[in-house]
């Protein structure tokens, strides 16, 4: 990560005060699920939701709106992609293609 | 241990696989997109400042609302890529601490002025048709995030360039005064326009290991040929002539042949000595400025808020 850098000196005190990161997740329609379209900065939640409402429902893109605090996320570990997937690599027979069935039985 | 993350590193972007926020990088490769994808953001921001010059005086209202939308996707634009930006470990503030600072560039083209409301017009086709010409490719790059928001990007690119092209259709079949002033506009903003490719393929340093890790996709000098040869047939139907002499179909390589670029002026503009490069950074500090009052009281009536609802959940407890 690299260094954080000085502000120059005519920047007040309240521009270090970072509003705190918002992720932002759209339904973009009813019956679909909320997806995550990027994040912003606000002071609050309800000015996460009026921030997210200009930036990423211009045209119609939005049915509902939830904003998330970046640092109440928890992921999974890039490092651990390997590890923590690894029980479902062998078990073919999960998926219906396993399975070889005579061409009489037409739909199944 | 280094070595083996860089290689496996390597063949991953290699084989065309995408690199997520938290996936290792080599350090070299986050400079890269921090610096290409931070400039791109300054872009979109400081570009929202010649057109805002004509907001207020646009020919109709249909004109102006259609500015206005215009002028906004700018300002989102901007934000998707600062968010793209910040997944790379950087403090927005601090990204535009620098563009502030004059540390940061942005793209040299926003440092001319626009003089007349036919400049509205020669700016959406020309200048989103190569930015639009310079975004497609990134649609597919390396980097999750980046290519996420260009995706975004280019969808409402395109009625930035369409406004801007019919804009100048109708100049074109107005008065003599209209066309001339079409004309006009196209001739001071052909050459910058083609500048906003970048320096020619011979002179451009970080271009090969860029488009080593699937950052960039063309080369400045076949985007620049790419947007040329597209270009042209659209003046034909406009009725303008390019200002240059030397423009010629090449029946032979299959492409427009073009004059020389002064590289020179590309050179001076980028280095701060444009018409408006002093007048633009103002515009943006004085707009940082001035809107501090509004974020220190957005700051206060959240604190104030939060306050509010502890109190009241305590009172609850109680």
């Amino acid at each position: 990560m690299p260094p954080a850098k000085p502000l120059p000196l005519n920047f007040s005190v309240v521009d270090k005060k970072h509003w705190p990161l918002w992720e932002i997740f759209i339904r973009s329609r009813q019956g679909l699920s909320h997806r995550h379209v990027g994040s912003l900065h606000a002071a609050d939640a309800e000015m996460a939701v009026e921030n997210a409402r200009d930036v990423y429902t211009r045209r119609q893109e939005g049915a509902s709106i939830w904003v998330v605090p970046a640092d109440s996320i928890t992921a999974s570990s890039p490092d651990e992609r390997d590890l923590l997937f690894d029980p479902a690599n062998d078990k073919v027979y999960r998926h219906p293609t396993f399975y070889d069935l005579p061409d009489e039985v037409k739909h199944m | 241990m280094e070595m083996d993350l860089l290689q496996h590193f390597d063949a991953y972007v290699a084989a065309e696989k995408k690199i997520e926020p938290k996936d290792w990088m080599p350090d070299a490769y986050r400079k890269t997109l921090v610096r290409q994808i931070s400039q791109h953001a300054h872009s979109e921001i400081v570009g929202m400042l010649p057109e805002g010059n004509w907001i207020s005086r646009a020919p109709s209202l249909k004109r102006k609302a259609i500015l206005m939308a215009k002028v906004q996707d700018e300002a989102g634009h901007g934000l998707y890529l600062y968010s793209a930006c910040e997944t790379l470990g950087v403090e927005r503030d601090d990204l535009i601490a620098d563009l502030h600072s004059g540390k940061a560039k942005y793209s040299s083209i926003f440092n001319y002025p626009t003089l007349t409301w036919a400049d509205m017009g020669a700016i959406g086709w020309l200048v989103d048709g190569a930015a639009i010409m310079n975004q497609v490719p990134l649609c597919k790059c390396s980097y999750g995030p980046y290519a996420r928001a260009m995706v975004r990007v280019c969808k409402e690119e395109s009625f930035h360039q369409r406004q801007g092209f019919q804009i100048m259709l109708t100049l074109a079949n107005g008065t003599e005064e209209q066309k001339a002033m079409a004309q006009d506009a196209l001739n001071r903003w052909w050459w910058p326009s083609l500048m906003m490719f970048g320096p020619p393929d011979d002179n451009s340093p970080n271009s090969a290991q860029s488009m080593a890790w699937n950052i960039k996709r063309f080369s400045n000098d076949e985007l620049r040929q790419k947007f040329v040869d597209l270009t042209v047939p659209q003046a034909e139907l406009l009725g303008l002539t390019l200002p240059d002499p030397d423009l010629t179909w090449n029946e032979e390589t299959g492409h427009y042949d073009f004059g020389e670029i002064d590289w020179s002026e590309f050179q001076r503009v980028i280095s701060g000595h444009g018409p408006c490069n002093k007048e633009r950074l103002e515009t943006r500090r004085n707009a940082w400025d001035n809107g501090a009052w509004v974020r220190e009281a957005a700051q206060a009536h959240a604190e104030k808020r939060a306050a509010r609802r502890d109190a009241a959940g305590e009172t609850a407890a109680a």
